[in-house]
């Protein structure tokens, strides 16, 4: 593999930046932990070092915790602004895939490259809905959906890619490989300037990582079947339909009030009343998950379901 | 030299333009300002700062963790004294916890260049409040630079000193997120070594008994005047010439978005809200038909403009709360009639779901809070990660006011009255070490039937990893006498002390119950160091045998970012999955699942 894939497209964004003689703007979102930053400081110097003025501004506070991270870079003659409005990035990076969904609204519409990782990273506030056959609150918009609909983009799956190359933790120099079509940079400028931000000894499978993202948007540029090969790959939800209805039978006899499945409902529905028995005091909340049958020590709790429709006759 | 060299803010004397934080570039100006004395207490967005000065010799400078913002400004005002360059660096609200200091501190003044560095929160990325530091400023009559770059925030760093030692006062230098946070090419310097002027004994200065401060304070109003005229006639004060239509007076970041969204407009740029440029205001106002004033937060500059009899419009068209941007800022100028409004560009209407921070997987902080749910007490929290236990699934915090508050609060619940659940306090390591030792002090002397919780994950791990006393290592990774708490609550008078380890929810759920029995104050110390510092803690990660799995949904109570759903279902529910990337193998799903189905991965 030689460093050297130059491309047959021109680089889109940039053109259109240059045109305007305006900063470029690229966005870069991901989740705590992904890499949102290393890109951010890989596009800084690369722009410095082109002899252009850079701001790049993160808020980072909670990033450790699994929120949400992104980082505004904006190069050009002269920028005042650390940050980029609404409908102004030339570029939005997502290292996951809702994320990316999440910040769709600030790319330059018309123009705008969408550049995305299909992955997914549920978080638990995801799966809060503990009702029957209820889905994750993750996104319904798929990947192929979304190409569609923005005018230039490119979702390919950087984390499968990178596992494939030996280091999951190499996604974002995949898709660092895909920005790199859309911007002036050459590809040796980037591969050096990546090399200085990667660990030790992740240098070479950071490299194969990088040519993997370009050679990606080449081939989805020459091919669009290619180009929504891991779009279709996405997976769609698994649903259960129907509905089910809960009843609480609790033997009060048996019930000698050791609050073990008051303390354990994962919706907090069963209190002890004032006989020291258990009992359902939020039975809308009740998601008939049995967990109260399992733990009581006495079978003194019994799970009724029986589906909507049944119930209804 | 390769970049990462270069970018090291520490990185010798050489003053090629580099990439820097706004914070990297304040250490930065701290460092070549021939500082000697630099400490302070975390707290985002500020922390960076000393992490900062602390990559530079030791033998340039003294860079210290200190207990909390009090003590960090106290050892500053001692080293300055001393005839020194001295630093405390601090985030806005820390700046309430120094504030003691500062308010007497302006009267004395300094004897050599005394900066307070602080940093606002505009938007509360990640505080309790978005105080206005400027109005500190005027109340304590300190002069406050507020740069709006990070070679602005490196430059007005070194000018800071200059101005105090002239003017014989405290500076305060005003960041906010955006600038900490904000990496940009600064321009650097060497640093200029200050010939001490050591201690020179004049208790009428240093010493503020009623008689002392009393002739201190004309002196003070008489310094207001000398600095609004030093900054009317400072080029730190900047016109931009442009259009006489109107002109806008602005400070800090807001001057970036304004000349962003308004570049021909002529703009007055403040390197001090307080004290006010007021000759140079009065002459931009006579040279435009109309004035406008665009200032995050606080109308602090419209009010002093207007109390000068200048008309001007501010808050009128520009908001009070939240961080200001280039969107708000144009819209602004929109309502005020001065700009096309902004048009709002095509919305895709997705709402992907939302993604607030979560404890880590196998936070020690999840099992204190699984067991406290359990408990159903009435509990007062504190500051730190653990706040994110306010929330479901963990959702056993009921209060959460400001740094230490956790224990006296709970001393309140109890004198009140009114609460017949067991009262709780909890409070982590650092935080118990910043504020939370006297009101200890105050719970057992005044007999309060409460129970504290003391969650030792050994680090500050809010602001992402820092040392402090109970960790037995300085900022600089020396070994220094580490704090033992349970001699400290023996010394208090608390009588009931027991160490649990929280990864065993049995035990610890059992000593918790206990502590809570126990009539009078009672203290649990749950240790467990925090899974991401000093040291990443990754062990055998666990799975989940979907056959066994019976979607009770008990492991999911934790809120575990490893623990998600998986598309099997069990009767309707979802089973559950754990990804061995992100799981480090603390047990607790294990612990709680009735099934017995989580099992190491390799087992």
């Amino acid at each position: 593999m030689t460093a050297d894939t130059s491309l047959d497209e021109p680089a889109e964004a940039t053109r259109e930046a240059s045109r305007a003689d305006r900063p470029t703007n690229i966005l870069i979102v991901g989740v705590g932990g992904q890499g949102v930053i290393m890109i951010s400081k890989v596009l800084a110097l690369l722009s410095q070092m082109h002899g252009a003025e850079v701001k790049q501004s993160e808020v980072h506070g909670m990033a450790k915790r699994g929120g949400v991270v992104f980082s505004h870079v904006r190069y050009g003659k002269k920028v005042w602004s650390p940050t980029i409005a609404k409908g102004e990035a030339d570029v939005l990076i997502a290292l996951e895939w809702a994320e990316g969904l999440r910040w769709l609204d600030f790319l330059r519409p018309g123009t705008g490259v969408f550049v995305s990782d299909t992955r997914k990273i549920v978080p638990p506030f995801a799966c809060r809905n503990r009702k029957f056959g209820a889905d994750r609150a993750y996104a319904k918009e798929t990947p192929a959906e979304i190409v569609s609909r923005v005018g230039n983009g490119y979702v390919l799956d950087a984390t499968g890619a990178a596992e494939d190359l030996g280091n999951t933790r190499a996604a974002n120099t995949v898709l660092l490989g895909a920005l790199s079509t859309t911007l002036e940079f050459p590809a040796e400028e980037w591969e050096n300037v990546i090399d200085q931000f990667v660990p030790k000894g992740t240098q070479e499978v950071n490299r194969e990582a990088f040519r993997y993202g370009r050679d990606w948007v080449e081939k989805a540029r020459r091919d669009p079947a290619f180009g929504l090969s891991d779009a279709n790959a996405y997976e769609a939800p698994v649903l259960l339909p129907g509905e089910v209805d809960v009843e609480l039978e609790i033997n009060e006899t048996w019930c000698k009030g050791c609050d073990i499945c008051v303390k354990l409902c994962p919706e907090r529905c069963l209190a002890l009343s004032e006989k020291h028995k258990a009992t359902l005091k939020n039975p809308a909340a009740c998601t008939g998950c049995r967990v109260c049958e399992w733990l009581c020590p006495d079978f003194a709790i019994r799970v009724k379901r029986t589906a909507a429709a049944e119930a209804a006759e | 030299m390769t970049y990462r060299e270069a970018n090291v803010p520490g990185f010798g004397a050489d003053t090629m333009a580099r990439p820097l934080t706004g914070n990297e570039a304040m250490a930065r100006g701290v460092w070549e300002a021939g500082v000697k004395v630099a400490a302070a207490y975390p707290g985002t967005p500020s922390t960076e700062i000393l992490e900062s000065v602390a990559t530079y010799p030791a033998s340039d400078i003294t860079a210290q963790w200190a207990v909390n913002e009090k003590v960090s400004l106290d050892v500053a005002i001692g080293a300055a004294l001393s005839g020194v360059r001295a630093m405390s660096a601090m985030k806005h609200v820390g700046l309430n916890v120094a504030s003691d200091s500062l308010m007497s501190q302006t009267y004395i003044g300094v004897h050599a260049g005394l900066v307070l560095i602080v940093c606002d929160d505009p938007g509360i990325h990640s505080s309790q409040n978005e105080q206005d530091t400027r109005l500190f400023a005027r109340l304590a009559n300190a002069p406050i630079l507020e740069p709006s770059d990070a070679q602005e925030a490196h430059d007005f760093v070194k000018i800071a000193y200059d101005i105090s030692e002239e003017f014989d006062t405290p500076v305060i230098v005003r960041s906010t997120t955006r600038l900490s946070h904000t990496r940009s090419s600064v321009t650097v310097g060497p640093r200029v070594e200050v010939e001490p002027k050591g201690f020179v004994g004049n208790p009428q200065k240093t010493v503020s008994i009623p008689a002392n401060a009393r002739r201190a304070h004309p002196k003070l109003i008489e310094r207001e005047e000398k600095l609004k005229a030093f900054f009317a006639a400072s080029p730190l004060t900047q016109v931009d010439e442009g259009t006489t239509t109107y002109g806008i007076v602005t400070h800090g970041t807001p001057y970036l978005y304004v000349k962003e969204v308004a570049p021909d407009a002529k703009v007055l740029k403040l390197a001090a809200s307080y004290p006010l440029a007021e000759e140079t205001v009065k002459a931009f106002a006579a040279s435009v038909d109309r004035l406008l004033v665009v200032e995050e937060l606080e109308p602090v500059i419209e009010e002093s403009i207007k109390a000068l009899g200048i008309p001007c419009e501010g808050k009128v068209f520009f908001p009070r709360v939240g961080e200001l941007s280039p969107e708000i800022v144009k819209a602004g100028l929109a309502a005020a009639g001065l700009a096309e409004a902004p048009a709002e560009p095509p919305s895709y209407d997705i709402n992907p779901v939302v993604r607030p921070p979560v404890l880590c997987a196998g936070c020690p902080h999840t099992a204190s809070y699984m067991a406290l749910r359990a408990v159903d007490g009435r509990v007062a929290g504190d500051i730190g990660c653990y706040t994110l236990a306010a929330v479901e699934p963990l959702r056993s915090i009921d209060t959460t006011i400001c740094m230490g508050a956790s224990i006296a609060n709970a001393v309140g619940m109890a004198m009140a009255g009114t609460n017949k659940e067991p009262i709780i306090a909890t409070i982590g390591d650092s935080t118990f070490l910043h504020s939370g030792i006297p009101p200890l002090i105050d719970a057992v002397y005044n007999k309060a039937d409460i129970t504290v919780i003391i969650l030792d994950n050994k680090i500050t791990a809010m602001t992402g990893g820092q040392h402090h006393p109970g960790t037995g290592h300085t900022l600089r990774g020396e070994k220094t006498h580490q704090v033992s708490y349970i001699d400290i609550c023996k010394a208090a008078g608390v009588e009931w002390v027991r160490k649990v380890d929280p990864y065993d929810v049995g035990t610890l759920y059992r000593t918790i119950r206990e502590a809570t029995e126990y009539k009078g104050v009672s203290v649990v110390i749950s240790e467990r160091p925090c899974v991401l510092d000093p040291v990443r803690i990754k062990g055998q990660p666990l799975k989940v045998n979907p056959e066994g799995c019976v979607a009770c949904q008990s492991c999911m109570n934790l809120g575990c970012p490893a623990i998600t759903w998986s598309d099997q279902f069990y009767e309707g529910h979802r089973k559950v999955q754990i990804d061995a990337a992100s799981c480090i193998g603390c047990t607790l799903c294990a612990q709680l699942c009735p099934s017995d189905c989580i099992q190491p991965v390799n087992a």
